[in-house]
């Protein structure tokens, strides 16, 4: 919140008071803003709120504790495929959403430890390779696991999922004010997902100025002196990858219940490399930063959609480029042009954790 | 004297190389223990055993009266054994208070569920650790950087900063691997004050050493390893003058005793 407001050009560090207020402002009046480009633009925020909250939690693997994961996409899998499983007609369970969404969690939090417990000895470039394979894995479960039982129903996926019911309220059915207006129910969806991404910084804050936090950066800086001050790497790395995994399994819950429908398509690697590309646009190791990289590269493509399209055909009468193909193009000369100009991110992580307020004698160290 | 450590017949082979062969020594509370050698004698690997880097195929070590777990680093450290690097191994991207508040990490015990719920006790004790890790930048004298990050540091600052993060751990014996290498001279004579004042508080201190003459004023006994293999123990006056290590340092291995 803080690092949000202070990463604002030019306001963030001259007003800070006033950075926060837009910050909430914005956060707040975001889909009022969007539903005025129409409602498709509320859909995207909705779904950007998704993405920030995978990016906050790979960021907790990669970013914290410095564990290349590149299947991080599996966890969210999980998640959703839980609450696809317990909560809609596929198996006729009708569980309520605050019993299924924390069961995905957990079920994504094992998941990360079977992920974690046989790569605890790896580290960078075979890290990732091992998990890009247990991301594939799964994603090829839920593609065939309908025979010989059925039971994620294959590449169909599984549909008519139960929405988000809070205390006997269903937020997919739009909420009447009065008798004048109604408030669509993607709006309600974002407030939701607004709420748990909050909760999630605020998590997520906690830990890294915590000695768990400083254990993980000590592990990401060098394993072996973090060894020589008696850190149980073993715990910590299976701490790091349940915890990040947590929030995967929470936000693909959140997406199935928004969806209504899963399937294993959506479980890609292509997504997992996206949300990696998040936090590296945004800055890894840094949550104001991975907030901001989520929300830009949710947004790009879907910019483009609107854009290229009429731009191409108002200057050469016809669509040359895809948006597709664009979008690809544009996504690549950002990692590039990040890399040579900005090699940390768009807001760089510095170091953060301790608790300023609590440093003795600050003033002599400045 | 209490014998604080006791190595017994330790021995460290890699593959064919034997690093170590059947190393005994005994260090005792309270003093400065010397380990001293040519270049390939062993002591580095000595130290990497003591400190559960590597398992020893033979021997066992006892440390303040109870079996010394081998190869397992957490919890040598937890059992009060610290170590410092020769080459300086600092958590580069975190500020000089911060590797010192990681250094605690064995000494407290939020768990994830108090921190995310930030418990009483949690918060105490991060404030608690912010104190410490202040102070013990204080004592080694370079709390006036604690708010840099450790890479931008000098180099004397860092050696004195990793000696701070291994005071963090609590350690009863602190094991410092060559800890004046690169230093000049006036940054070894405050190395020297600053491992006698360590010392003086009750920290036994074990040093892998190449300043001859640092070794010699600092340390109340020494141990000399060549090949592998220990070729004296004893006051520091009385090693100068023993014919074996003469001839360890000086050549003529292969007529050993032989007057250089």
């Amino acid at each position: 919140m803080n690092q949000l407001a202070l990463a604002i050009p030019w306001l963030g560090k001259r007003n800070p008071a006033a950075a926060r207020w837009v910050v909430i402002l914005l956060a707040v009046g975001a889909p009022l803003i969007a539903v005025l480009f129409g409602k498709s633009w509320v859909r995207i925020l909705d779904f950007a709120m998704l993405y920030v909250m995978l990016a906050i939690g790979l960021n907790l693997v990669v970013g914290f504790a410095g564990l290349l994961d590149l299947g991080y996409i599996a966890f969210y899998a999980v998640g959703a495929y839980t609450f696809a499983f317990l909560a809609s007609p596929h198996f006729e369970l009708h569980l309520p959403f605050w019993l299924v969404l924390p069961l995905g969690a957990v079920f994504a939090a094992l998941a990360g430890i079977i992920l974690g417990l046989p790569t605890l000895r790896l580290r960078g470039d075979y890290l990732a390779i091992v998990t890009l394979g247990f991301g594939e894995i799964v994603r090829i479960f839920m593609n065939n696991l309908n025979h010989p039982i059925n039971i994620t129903n294959g590449p169909q996926g599984i549909n008519m999922i139960d929405p988000l019911v809070l205390f006997g309220w269903d937020i997919s059915k739009p909420l009447k004010v009065g008798d004048e207006i109604t408030i669509n129910s993607l709006f309600l969806y974002y407030y939701v997902f607004l709420a748990c991404v909050v909760l999630s910084v605020i998590l997520v804050q906690r830990l890294q100025v915590s000695r768990v936090g400083r254990a993980w950066a000590a592990i990401r800086d060098d394993e072996l002196a973090a060894k020589a001050i008696g850190i149980n790497t073993r715990n910590m790395k299976l701490l790091a990858f349940s915890l990040g995994a947590t929030f995967g399994g929470v936000a693909g819950g959140l997406f199935a219940a928004f969806q209504g429908f899963v399937s294993p398509e959506s479980f890609s690697l292509m997504e997992s490399i996206a949300v990696l590309t998040m936090i590296v646009f945004g800055g890894m190791g840094n949550l104001a930063g991975v907030i901001v990289g989520a929300l830009a590269l949710t947004a790009l493509p879907e910019v483009l959609r609107h854009v290229a399209v009429p731009l191409q055909q108002a200057v050469f009468g016809h669509v040359l480029l895809d948006p597709e193909v664009l979008r690809m193009l544009l996504l690549s000369l950002a990692m590039i042009f990040m890399m040579l100009l900005r090699p940390s991110g768009l807001i760089p992580a510095y170091s953060r954790y301790s608790r300023p307020e609590l440093v003795v004698g600050k003033e002599a160290g400045r | 004297m209490i014998t604080l450590l006791e190595a017994r017949g330790i021995s460290k082979r890699f593959g064919g190389l034997t690093a170590l062969s059947d190393v005994s020594l005994t260090i005792r509370k309270g003093e400065v223990y010397g380990l001293i050698g040519p270049n390939g004698a062993g002591k580095t690997t000595f130290f990497n055993v003591l400190t559960g880097a590597y398992t020893p195929e033979e021997g066992e070590l006892v440390f303040n009266g109870s079996e010394l777990p081998l190869g397992q680093p957490h919890k040598v450290v937890e059992a009060g054994i610290a170590r410092t690097f020769q080459n300086i191994r600092l958590f580069r991207d975190m500020t000089a208070l911060e590797n010192v508040m990681a250094g605690h990490h064995i000494r407290s015990r939020a768990n994830p569920f108090s921190i995310l719920l930030q418990t009483k006790h949690a918060k105490e004790e991060e404030r608690l650790i912010t104190e410490r890790a202040y102070e013990l930048l204080k004592y080694v004298g370079i709390e006036r950087f604690a708010d840099t990050i450790s890479r931008n540091l000098s180099y004397g600052d860092q050696r004195r900063l990793e000696i701070a993060r291994a005071l963090a751990t609590e350690p009863q014996l602190l094991a410092l691997d060559e800890p004046a290498a690169g230093m000049n001279a006036t940054e070894t004579g405050k190395l020297r004050e600053l491992v006698q004042t360590i010392r003086h508080d009750g920290v036994t201190v074990l040093l892998i050493e190449h300043d001859v003459k640092l070794v010699m004023g600092l340390c109340d006994r020494l141990a000399v390893l060549d090949f592998g293999r220990k070729i004296a123990e004893d006051v520091p006056a009385e090693v100068q003058q023993s014919e074996a290590v003469i001839a360890a340092y000086l050549g003529g291995h292969s007529t050993a005793g032989a007057k250089p």
